[in-house]
């Protein structure tokens, strides 16, 4: 397939990420990537596991038929989206009853799943199919004044057989991705932990006392920022840092960016044009000291 | 979701449905249930037991397999899971725990037993194709925004694939248990 993708961008960032969306299609367009708007899609199924297995897989299934339709393989924004795509596919493929079944659930609507689309997550998108050293052609501005911590997110990662790519113990894609930009980026405890997202409205209470422990671990290890690569645990952590703060009696201070507005700074694109103004958490701070590049 | 009966509550023997680890082996998903030593390995590594004073995954686990269906299904705790799936990945025994936790929440379901954030966003699929539903205002500023316009996309299609899994009864069961 060429360099033309579909682009898909699931419920979550649509509905209230504006920030990422607009960020991520800037870094693609520099780096060259045609995007097609995936058409008709409809919610990954992910919220729908819970109570129905099979309505996830249907819902799932419809999304990959469109894009076999169209020819061209999947990016997605949303981890949760990228794995599920990728479970269904490959749990249909080497599951003949199961994968007839949800045909049949489809047919009505015209539809018939094959399984030959692949789907990435755009950070598993530049780290294999753009690469690094793509990557690091196109800083003008490397950020070696900063130091920042990274939040992978779990569905980018696990369950590891389903998913298949990087460490899900010791994640290093993220942060390679981060150090192309020329900022360090730092170690701390709990790393690979999740953001608390998935327990909001179930139990907040302990929702925010994972976000508050991811703080408190981001903060001891020195990093200026937190670097994010999915929609739900960069709402998570910048719509709560205040309230953590204020619950917990702390102060943290650490804005919370999307991997690719990271990107986009270093690649010398204005904060403006990568919808730094949608973060709740000021990042002006790190802004001037990045721009102009003094410490 | 009134009953929140844990392990530590004194068990009925009228309670324990004997069965039900064998139900829980033949579904996709549960198959290796039988399988479970109760090492605890997914409880200690588990970040929402580390924070939540009643969610443990091995005990639910340890319900299951003694029967206690009733109590897993009517269970509180069962939907505090995050589907982190650290417990998969590092499971000894290779279960899938998750999936596990999956199977008897779907199990609850059909009693119309979750939560109303869940049906909140099954309305929202079946409404408009999405969990959330796009406010008018969101797509105005996307113009603004400089940014394409969402494709359109029409909801009965979704309706009909829906309809062929069941949502619909599930929801209605819902509305059975905890509508005004
Ligand atoms: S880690 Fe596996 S074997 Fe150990 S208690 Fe949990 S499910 Fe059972
Ligand atoms: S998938 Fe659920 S039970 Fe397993 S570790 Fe994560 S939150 Fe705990």
């Amino acid at each position: 397939m060429e360099n033309k993708y579909l682009i898909f961008l699931g419920c979550a960032v649509p509905y209230r990420v504006a920030s990422y969306e607009i960020s991520s299609r800037k870094i693609l367009q520099k780096l060259g990537i045609k995007l097609i708007e995936m058409p008709e899609f409809n919610c990954c199924g992910l919220p729908l596991d819970m109570i129905s297995h099979e309505s996830m897989l249907t819902l799932s299934a419809r999304n990959l038929v469109i894009a076999e339709q169209a020819g061209l393989n999947i990016i997605t924004l949303c981890p949760g989206c990228a794995g599920t795509l990728k479970k269904v596919n490959k749990v249909l493929k080497e599951n003949r009853t199961l994968k007839d079944k949800i045909n049949n659930n489809l047919k009505e609507t015209g539809l018939n799943f094959k399984a030959s689309v692949e789907t990435k997550h755009i950070t598993q998108f530049l780290i294999e199919d753009v690469g690094v050293k793509k990557i690091e052609e196109t800083i003008i501005n490397p950020l070696s004044s900063l130091k920042v911590a990274e939040h992978i997110g779990c569905h980018l990662l696990r369950p590891k057989h389903f998913i298949d790519f990087d460490d899900p113990e010791d994640p290093k894609v993220l942060k390679t991705l981060i150090e192309a930009t020329g900022a360090e980026c730092l170690d701390y405890m709990n790393e690979t932990e999740c953001c608390g997202a998935p327990s909001v409205g179930v139990n907040d209470k302990v929702a925010l006392k994972l976000a508050h422990d991811k703080f408190k671990n981001v903060k001891i290890a020195g990093a200026q920022a937190l670097i994010t690569s999915c929609p739900f645990c960069h709402v998570m952590f910048d719509t709560n840092e205040l309230r953590i703060e204020r619950v917990f009696s702390e102060k943290y201070g650490i804005p919370v960016l999307h991997y690719p507005q990271l990107l986009g700074l270093a690649m010398g694109i204005t904060p403006e044009e990568l919808g730094f103004k949608d973060l709740r958490v000021d990042a002006s701070k790190i802004l001037t000291q990045v721009i102009q590049g003094v410490k | 979701m009134t009953q929140t009966l844990s392990l530590n509550d004194p068990i009925k023997a009228s309670e324990i449905n004997p069965k039900f680890r064998l139900e829980l082996s033949k579904i996709d998903g549960s198959e290796k249930i039988l399988q479970c030593f109760q090492c605890g390995t997914c409880t200690s590594d588990c970040p929402i037991a580390k924070f939540s004073e009643s969610y443990r995954p091995r005990q639910l686990i340890r319900m299951a397999q003694l029967g206690l269906k009733e109590r897993v299904l009517k269970s509180e705790t069962l939907w505090l899971c995050a589907s982190c799936f650290t417990c998969t990945d590092r499971c000894p025994q290779d279960i899938e725990v998750a999936s596990i936790i999956r199977v008897l929440r779907n199990l609850a379901a059909e009693k119309g037993i979750f939560p109303t954030v869940i049906r909140e966003q099954a309305n929202s699929i079946l409404e408009s194709g999405y969990a959330y539903k796009i406010p008018l205002l969101r797509e105005k500023k996307r113009v603004q925004l400089d940014l394409p316009t969402l494709p359109k996309n029409d909801p009965e299609k979704i309706r009909i694939i829906l309809k062929k899994t069941g949502i619909q009864n599930l929801l209605e069961k819902w509305e059975n248990n905890f509508g005004e």
